[in-house]
Formats: C-alpha cells, sequence, structure tokens
C-alpha cells in the first residue's frame, strides 16, 4: 500500500506532532474537561494520562483496522462505540486486577470518554492511515497529553498544597514511593489553585510559556536560516 | 471525509449496508461489554467485599468479635428503606452493630459507616465517601484528619443530645476553618445513626441464639 511507504517516513514527525508541535491541550486546546477536573495533583495527572494512553493506543489501533468498511456516513457514532466500549473494558478490568489504582482513578476513567481528542484523532488521523502509524500516533498523543497532565498537575499541586507526587505509591507500587516530596513542611495550602479556577490560571500560564518557547524558537531558526542564506551567497 | 486507501464500492452507499454496519458494530460492542461484565464480575465483587471488611474492621475493634463481619448481616427494615446492618459476635452475643447513615454535605451526600457497641457508644466513624471541596472538607478523612475520631466513645446521653452539634452551632464539635456544613453533616449523620440504633436496640442486639433457633 502506498500509505505505508508513505507513513514510515514520517515516525519522527508523528512524535513530534504529538508531544509538542500539535499537542492535544497545547496546540488543539482539547481534552480541557479531564485536563482541569484531575489535575489538582502530579500524581492524578499521571494516572488518567496512562489510562489515557492506553484507551488512544487501541482507538487507533482499532479504528485504522477497520477504517475499510467503516463507511464515512456512520463513521462518528461508530468511532464514538469503539472508545465508550474500550473505555468501559479498561474501567472494568481496572476496577477487577488493579482495584487501588482504580479506587484513586476510578472517578476519572469514565472522563475519558469525554476526551475529545480521541474521537478527533480517529477522525483525523486513524482513519485515514495503516494500523501501526496510527496506534503510534495514539501513543505520542497520549505521551503529549499525559506529559501536559504531570506538568499542570505538579504546579497546582506545589503551589497548592506544598507537595509533589502525593499518593504516587498508591498509584505505582511502593518502589517509587520516593516520588512523593514534601516541598513546603507546614503550608497552610493555597486552595485556589486546587480547585478549577487555579487550573484554568496554570493552564494559561502554561499555554502562553510554550506560545514564547515556540515564537523564540522560531526566530532563532529564522535568523540560522538568514545567517546561513548569507554565508551561501 | 473519505478513506483514501480504499475505493467506495456501489454496495457501501446503500442504506442497508449503513444501517448494518452501525447495527453490527451495536451488535459487537455489547457482545464484548457482556464478556468484559461476566470477566470480571467476581473480581470486583471481592475485591469490594475487602474494601467494605477494612471499612468495618476500623469502627468495629478486632477484639469486640470471633464472627466474620460480613457473614452476619441483618437486614433492618426503616422508613427511607432496608438497611444492611453489620453484626459483631462474640459467642452468640451481640458485642456491637456498623451500618451506614449519609449526611447532607456541601456538595453531596456524606455516607458514614458508624460502629456501635451494644452499650449504644460510638466504636467508630469512618467516611466512606463524599464530594466536598478538597483541601478544605476533606479533612472528615481518616487519612487526611483526627477529627473523626473524636466521635470515638460518644453515646445519644454524651454529650446531651442539644449538644450534638459543631460548635457554631452551641454544641460540642468543633468544626475546622473555612467548613462549617461538611462538619455539621457529618454530625447529624453519627447523632441520626445513634438514634436509629436507639430506636431499634432490642432487634439489633437480640442474641443471635434466638435467630437461629427461630429457624427450624
Amino acid at each position: 500500500m502506498s500509505t505505508v511507504e508513505k507513513t514510515t517516513t514520517h515516525w519522527s514527525r508523528i512524535a513530534r506532532d504529538g508531544v509538542w508541535d500539535n499537542n492535544v491541550v497545547m496546540a488543539q486546546s482539547l481534552a480541557l474537561c479531564p485536563l482541569l477536573a484531575v489535575t489538582g495533583t502530579a500524581t492524578n495527572g499521571l494516572g488518567l494520562g496512562l489510562a489515557s494512553i492506553v484507551v488512544m493506543v487501541a482507538s487507533g489501533l482499532l479504528v485504522s483496522l477497520l477504517r475499510g468498511i467503516i463507511t464515512p456516513q456512520v463513521r462518528i457514532p461508530v468511532f464514538v462505540l469503539i472508545i465508550a466500549t474500550l473505555v468501559t473494558l479498561v474501567d472494568l478490568g481496572m476496577n477487577a486486577w488493579m482495584h487501588d489504582l482504580h479506587k484513586v482513578l476510578g472517578l476519572f476513567i469514565p472522563l475519558i470518554v469525554t476526551n475529545c481528542a480521541i474521537l478527533g484523532r480517529a477522525e483525523s488521523f486513524a482513519s485515514r492511515q495503516a494500523p501501526l502509524p496510527a496506534a503510534f500516533d495514539g501513543l505520542m498523543m497520549g505521551v503529549g497529553f499525559t506529559l501536559v497532565l504531570v506538568a499542570l498537575g505538579a504546579v497546582r499541586e506545589a503551589l497548592g498544597a506544598g507537595t509533589l507526587f502525593a499518593n504516587a505509591s498508591l498509584l505505582l507500587g511502593e518502589s517509587l514511593g520516593w516520588l512523593e516530596v514534601t516541598l513546603i513542611p507546614d503550608y497552610r495550602g493555597f486552595l485556589l489553585m486546587i480547585l478549577p479556577p487555579g487550573g484554568f490560571i496554570a493552564m494559561g500560564v502554561l499555554l502562553a510559556g510554550k506560545r514564547l518557547l515556540d515564537r523564540r524558537l522560531a526566530a532563532r531558526q529564522a535568523a540560522k536560516a538568514a545567517t546561513g542564506l548569507a554565508a551561501g551567497v | 471525509m473519505s478513506t483514501t486507501t480504499v475505493a467506495n464500492p456501489g454496495y457501501r452507499e446503500r442504506v442497508g449496508y449503513q444501517a448494518a454496519l452501525l447495527g453490527g458494530f451495536a451488535f459487537v460492542a455489547t457482545a464484548l461489554l457482556v464478556i468484559g461484565d461476566l470477566a470480571t464480575r467476581d473480581a470486583i465483587a471481592q475485591r469490594e467485599a475487602e474494601d467494605l471488611l477494612a471499612s468495618l474492621s476500623q469502627v468495629i475493634p478486632a477484639g469486640l468479635h470471633d464472627n466474620a463481619l460480613l457473614a452476619d448481616a441483618i437486614t433492618l427494615d426503616t422508613t427511607d428503606g432496608a438497611l444492611t446492618v453489620y453484626r459483631a459476635l462474640r459467642g452468640l452475643e451481640v458485642t456491637g452493630v456498623a451500618f451506614e447513615t449519609v449526611g447532607p454535605g456541601y456538595a453531596g451526600p456524606i455516607r458514614v459507616l458508624l460502629g456501635i457497641g451494644a452499650d449504644g457508644r460510638v466504636l467508630g466513624a469512618r467516611v466512606l465517601s463524599h464530594t466536598e471541596t478538597p483541601g478544605l472538607g476533606d479533612k472528615i478523612e481518616v487519612a487526611r484528619d483526627d477529627w473523626i475520631l473524636r466521635f470515638d466513645g460518644k453515646s445519644l446521653g454524651e454529650p446531651p443530645p442539644e449538644r450534638w452539634a459543631v460548635q457554631k452551632d452551641g454544641g460540642d464539635f468543633d468544626q475546622f476553618s473555612g467548613a462549617t456544613i461538611t462538619p455539621r453533616a457529618v454530625v447529624r449523620a453519627v447523632k441520626r445513626g445513634l438514634e436509629r440504633f436507639a430506636a431499634h436496640r432490642d432487634t439489633l442486639t437480640a442474641s443471635a441464639v434466638q435467630q437461629v433457633s427461630s429457624d427450624p
């Protein structure tokens, strides 16, 4: 198939798109509902991120495999059905076999369905690509989403509660308990940051930071191109 | 949108194909969910029983009973419907009971598991679930604050009924800074639980032997 040859050269492009250039949150401004709801702590962010990655990889793979038989007219209900089924199965499986983790994340897993980024990637990428690139795109988009979740969670947790990765051992096992850091002992807490308004504020600062960085990178690249051109001439 | 890799044969444009496709996916999804539910149901029920037992063991001291708490539950008919009461037995004598009681919190119901000794004193209270504001109302969780331990040993006569309230309402229980509604709801839930115990005391503490002998 021609698409395979075309996409095999684009692995690094997919990775870059997912993590930075076309990041679910920072560039597409999608998935804000689950993002703001869970990022009170870095641990919760990481948990939702990991669960989202699983669903995004599986949905990318399935949608791509089935793209030959799904017609454009009914694609949206079929995609929604696939994603909702996957999320429910992940929810049931975690409840049965990773129960302690489910107690921490149980509330958030149904939120994955509200993550329009998954439907967005199914629609704009997975339904037009071969299975492997589609799954890889799901993975990288998921990783990008997870990075933002953890970053936002860490900022809000540090400012709001003075800790970092609280309860991480519940999520990742006792061996990673060292991740739990108390940054400011006897901190009275700054409630605003833990509540949704703090989420919006921190999110705005993060977005501004990315724009600033992108602009600076673009300026540097333009400068480099200009000097290269000058040297060439 | 169009799929670029597959040319659209004519039958794919038919309504029948679309309907069959959607129906087929719905069928497969349903089948997967049924299988998933069957495969996990027992494991989930077992995990939930373990959770309940862990909560029960926090409100009924282990030294008080020699039975399996989950096995010796009885159902009490109340005005709000059936209430499951877990009984702590030493031999056949009831030494304590535990049941769930609910108070209206700031953002939703607060479910409290309440353990009461046969003498009518609180053995322990633990919040099972709540939706209170993180950082303010969640001090009712024992993992975050020892506030809820203050109920231990209290009974309906001690403090007297009118002092079963938060300090702001002239009662004996302190609220925490910034949150009054949440502790008020918990105090009310515990008080209601004690009143319910008092109202059904004879049924609840009736020796287990009577119920065994009533069976032919």
